[in-house]
């Protein structure tokens, strides 16, 4: 476990702030507890100060998890957020939509959002931007990335994929073994 | 979805029964109104209506039975009016408590008017409602209450156990019971045994003022006694208990059939019940015994090993049940993540989503028991969202017990796959740290996924063998030790434990859960404000893994003492058994059995760790006492007097050997031994005066 270095800070918050904005400062200044973002073993965790200097005393070896678990860095450097931040994520999303009851299994199954299972949409949404993906009662689901703008969906017709999956709470089920 | 769309077409048409497949929320609500209306000043109307249907069942049991399948699938037409009868009245029951949670929104405290419910129509409950809290905490619950719930909960043939109801036992009851149980009928089935219950628990209170009766006669005149006994009792040739060679014969014919086995064992039940009376002459009890555990190994699969194992912790009829309660499988239940979700809004929920349940039991709060659903309950994505844990009853006591408070910090030493780690983490609604420790690395998989799914934050997920503990970090103010055992309180969930464990298992397991308590205790940091406690479980109903452990640890840490668990129901702890004597404290833990409770067997402890200080102080005072007599006894009949040339001890020379044995014993107990310093300077300068 150790802290995040420069890059990796840098790559780590330019994935947040594609879903959550300017909300990241939200994130590090917090009103309860300071938390931070610690590494270990390839993997981010988002976790509270107090819990960290505990978790300090497990060997690198045996420590498995602590906090929250943000993503993964892979081989080649790049971060991937996992679903586990989803958490966060869906609390300070800046962009959300909200799919149909009949879309919610075949997205929990790791398929793109379609425009038939369009429930509702935040405005403005730009092209290419991260967003929040919610049932219809408000429950996050997963997020993923606009494939058009809020404007440009209207004219699509219902077969065509408004978000590209990116990762959904299916993959507790379905990923358990590489997720962590 | 396709189903609700096609009940809009077509509204039901008047109030009562309706076919089952008509949606329950819209049911609940008009049945909430006529409820209301009529039925909720005295629950017995519905009642009634399910009796009928118990009478109606027996003409039309044919036609039932042939179109319960097609009942289950797509029960679009409705074969006969039974049929819709029953399912109506059975409804009925779901649905008045399922609205309770559903619709009154804004009532308060609507589950604990739900509880109240409960307790309204006590006959209407179903399973989950089974625990009888006034006469668990007595210690001998009443033969009556005793009866009715193992006929609640048996969902075998009740055939062993010899009593005089089963053996009048109707042919509706027979039929009843050949009939496989599923999902669609559990619920209707287990209220109509309750109905069977009650009629049954009045022909036992009959049986047992009879048995009283009876037992007076036999003061009076034993002649006659035996004559009533064998003329009420036995309409057949009397029981042989067969004889070391006709088994031998057995054996070589390949072994006796099934019907012969199951007679014997219900004779040898009944002979032990009353074994001065009913014994054949010249048989002891230990051959009636032997012949029973034989049986029983037989009949249910187990090895004889264990089948005596678990048939010594009971009394006769007691066993039987406990082995026949094995074969059913307990309820499904899970748990609300009180961390996302509450539980009123987690039951709609699901009920919309055609799940059918009702809250487990007035003792938690956070509990959903499930009888059918129409949808993989593990993959619903209420599920992958975090909102509930599919989690045995059972395991919900020892965090209940544990009571963990915001803000502390908390060890749980075998957590995967994490249902008292997400537990616990609730209560302390994500504050402080969890340490959530085990020794298996591909289950701290399932443990994280299931603590990221729920949203747990506070958790701290590692992988040490739990005897580390104490080294790796120590100080927390709770502990709870989930130790892991034989499993033979989860039987029905596994049943490779009937014939996978030995003697050498449960030797091994014992030892190691002795390890662990004490590192368990040890880790503990006994000066915590709020906390300072320890839980150990198991989900065994051996002495040897439950007690036995216990026990040890109370002897080897004098700074431990039991407390109550604060469960409200569950059978005291054995303080005695077979020879062993126990710390009278142990009679504060805690057991359940599936054949009383209708959950896993487990077993519950509860420690409070106190200052060594002062327990150091009391073992000092103990200790004092003790020491000149064992030394003096020992030294001075046994060994002095087999070394013919021994001239005797030098006090002087053997005191710092002495000092040094003393220190390792108290350090072996557990006990800081008072300071070199101390005890040194006398044996130092007895060294001196001798150098």
């Amino acid at each position: 476990m150790r802290p995040l270095t420069e890059d990796e800070s840098k790559a780590v918050f330019t994935k947040l702030a594609n879903y959550i904005g300017k909300n990241l400062v939200h994130l590090i200044d917090r009103p309860d507890e300071s938390y931070c973002f610690r590494l270990q073993k390839d993997r981010v965790y988002y976790v509270s100060e107090s819990s960290m200097r505990l978790g300090i005393s497990v060997a690198r070896p045996n420590l498995v998890s602590l906090g929250t678990c943000f993503g993964k860095f892979s081989k080649s450097g790049k971060f991937k957020l996992h679903i586990t931040a989803l958490d966060y994520v869906a609390q300070y999303a800046k962009y959300k939509i909200w799919i149909k009851p009949n879309g919610e299994m075949p997205f929990l199954y790791g398929n793109h959002v379609v425009k038939a299972h369009l429930g509702r949409i935040t405005e403005d949404t730009p092209e290419h931007q991260g967003v929040v993906v919610f049932s219809m009662n408000d429950i996050p689901l997963g997020f993923g990335v606009t494939a058009r703008s809020t404007v440009d969906t209207r004219k699509l017709d219902p077969t065509a994929i408004i978000v590209f999956h990116q990762a959904d709470v299916g993959e507790y089920l379905r990923d358990e073994d590489t997720l962590f | 979805m396709g189903r609700r769309a096609k009940n809009k077409q077509a509204p039901p048409e008047s109030l009562d029964p309706k076919p089952e497949w008509t949606s329950k929320k819209r049911l609940g609500k008009r049945k909430a109104e006529a409820d209301d209306i009529d039925e909720k000043p005295s629950p017995r109307p519905s009642k009634k209506v399910r009796d009928l249907n118990g009478k109606g069942k027996e003409t039309t049991k044919m036609d039932r039975s042939s179109s319960k399948k097609e009942g289950k699938k797509q029960p679009k037409v409705v074969e006969d009016g039974w049929e819709d009868v029953e399912e109506g009245g059975d409804l009925k029951t779901h649905a008045k408590s399922l609205f309770d949670d559903d619709e009154d929104d804004e009532l308060e405290g609507d589950l604990d008017a739900l509880a109240f419910d409960e307790v309204d129509d006590d006959l209407l409950q179903g399973p989950p409602q089974e625990f009888d809290f006034d006469s668990d905490d007595d210690d001998v619950p009443p033969p009556v209450s005793l009866k009715s719930k193992k006929s609640k909960q048996a969902e075998r043939p009740r055939k062993i156990i010899p009593t005089l109801s089963d053996a009048s036992s109707s042919v509706e009851d027979e039929d009843e019971d050949d009939e496989p149980v599923t999902m669609d009928n559990m619920a209707q089935r287990s209220r109509k045994l309750e109905a069977q219950a009650a009629a049954e628990a009045e022909i036992d209170l009959e049986e047992a003022q009879a048995d009283a009766q009876l037992a007076e006669d036999e003061e009076d005149d034993v002649d006659m006694d035996a004559d009533e006994d064998n003329n009420g009792d036995m309409d057949v040739e009397p029981f042989h208990l067969p004889t070391a060679s006709e088994i031998e014969q057995e054996k070589a014919t390949g072994g006796p059939d099934i019907q012969l086995v199951q007679r014997r064992m219900r004779e040898c039940v009944r002979v032990l019940a009353k074994f001065n009376r009913r014994a054949e002459k010249g048989r002891s009890r230990s051959e009636y015994v032997d012949q029973i555990v034989a049986d029983i190994a037989s009949y249910y699969g187990y090895n004889e090993f264990l089948a005596e194992k678990l048939f010594l912790l009971f009394p006769v009829h007691e066993a039987i049940e406990f082995f026949e309660s094995n074969e059913a499988p307990r309820p499904v239940t899970i748990r609300t993540n009180t961390l996302k979700t509450r539980r009123r809004d987690l039951a709609q929920g699901l009920v919309n989503r055609g799940v059918n349940l009702e809250p487990i039991g007035k003792w938690t709060n956070v509990g959903l028991q499930v009888f059918e659903s129409n949808v993989p309950i593990g993959a619903t994505p209420e599920y992958l969202a975090g909102h509930y844990m599919l989690q045995a009853a059972s395991s919900f006591l020892p965090v209940i017990a544990l009571a963990p408070q915001p803000n502390e910090r908390v060890l749980d030493m075998a957590s995967a796959p994490g249902g008292k780690t997400t537990h616990m983490a609730a209560l302390m609604q994500n504050t402080g740290v969890i340490f959530a420790n085990d020794a298996n690395k591909t289950r701290t998989k399932s443990l994280t996924a299931n603590v990221h799914r729920l949203g747990c934050k506070n958790v701290v997920v590692c992988s040490y063998d739990g005897r580390e503990f104490p080294k790796v970090m120590g100080g927390f103010d709770r502990v709870l030790l989930d130790a892991p055992c034989s499993g033979t309180g989860v039987i029905s969930k596994d049943p490779s434990v009937k014939v996978n464990k030995s003697d050498r298992d449960f030797t091994l397991l014992s030892h190691l859960q002795k390890q662990l308590i004490l590192c368990a205790i040890d880790s503990v940091n006994p000066e915590s404000k709020t906390g300072g406690y320890m839980v150990y479980s198991t989900c065994s109903v051996t002495v040897e893994e439950n007690e036995a452990v216990v026990d040890y640890a109370l002897k080897k840490r004098p700074n431990v003492k039991l407390m109550d668990t604060g469960l409200e129901f569950g059978v005291e702890g054995f303080t005695k058994y077979r020879g062993k004597t126990f710390n009278p404290s142990v009679k504060l833990t805690r057991r359940f059995y599936p054949h009383v409770h209708n959950m896993d067997g487990f077993f519950v402890a509860k420690f409070k760790v106190e200052k060594r200080s002062k327990a150091l102080a009391v073992a000092r005072e103990k200790e004092a006492v003790e020491e000149p007599v064992l030394v003096d006894e020992e030294f001075m009949t046994d060994v002095i007097p087999t070394i013919p040339a021994f001239k005797g001890f030098d006090a002087e020379e053997d005191r710092p050997y002495l000092e040094e044995a003393k220190r390792k014993r108290m350090k072996a107990k557990g006990l800081r031994p008072p300071p070199r310093s101390k005890a040194a300077p006398p044996s130092a300068n007895v060294v001196e005066a001798e150098a």
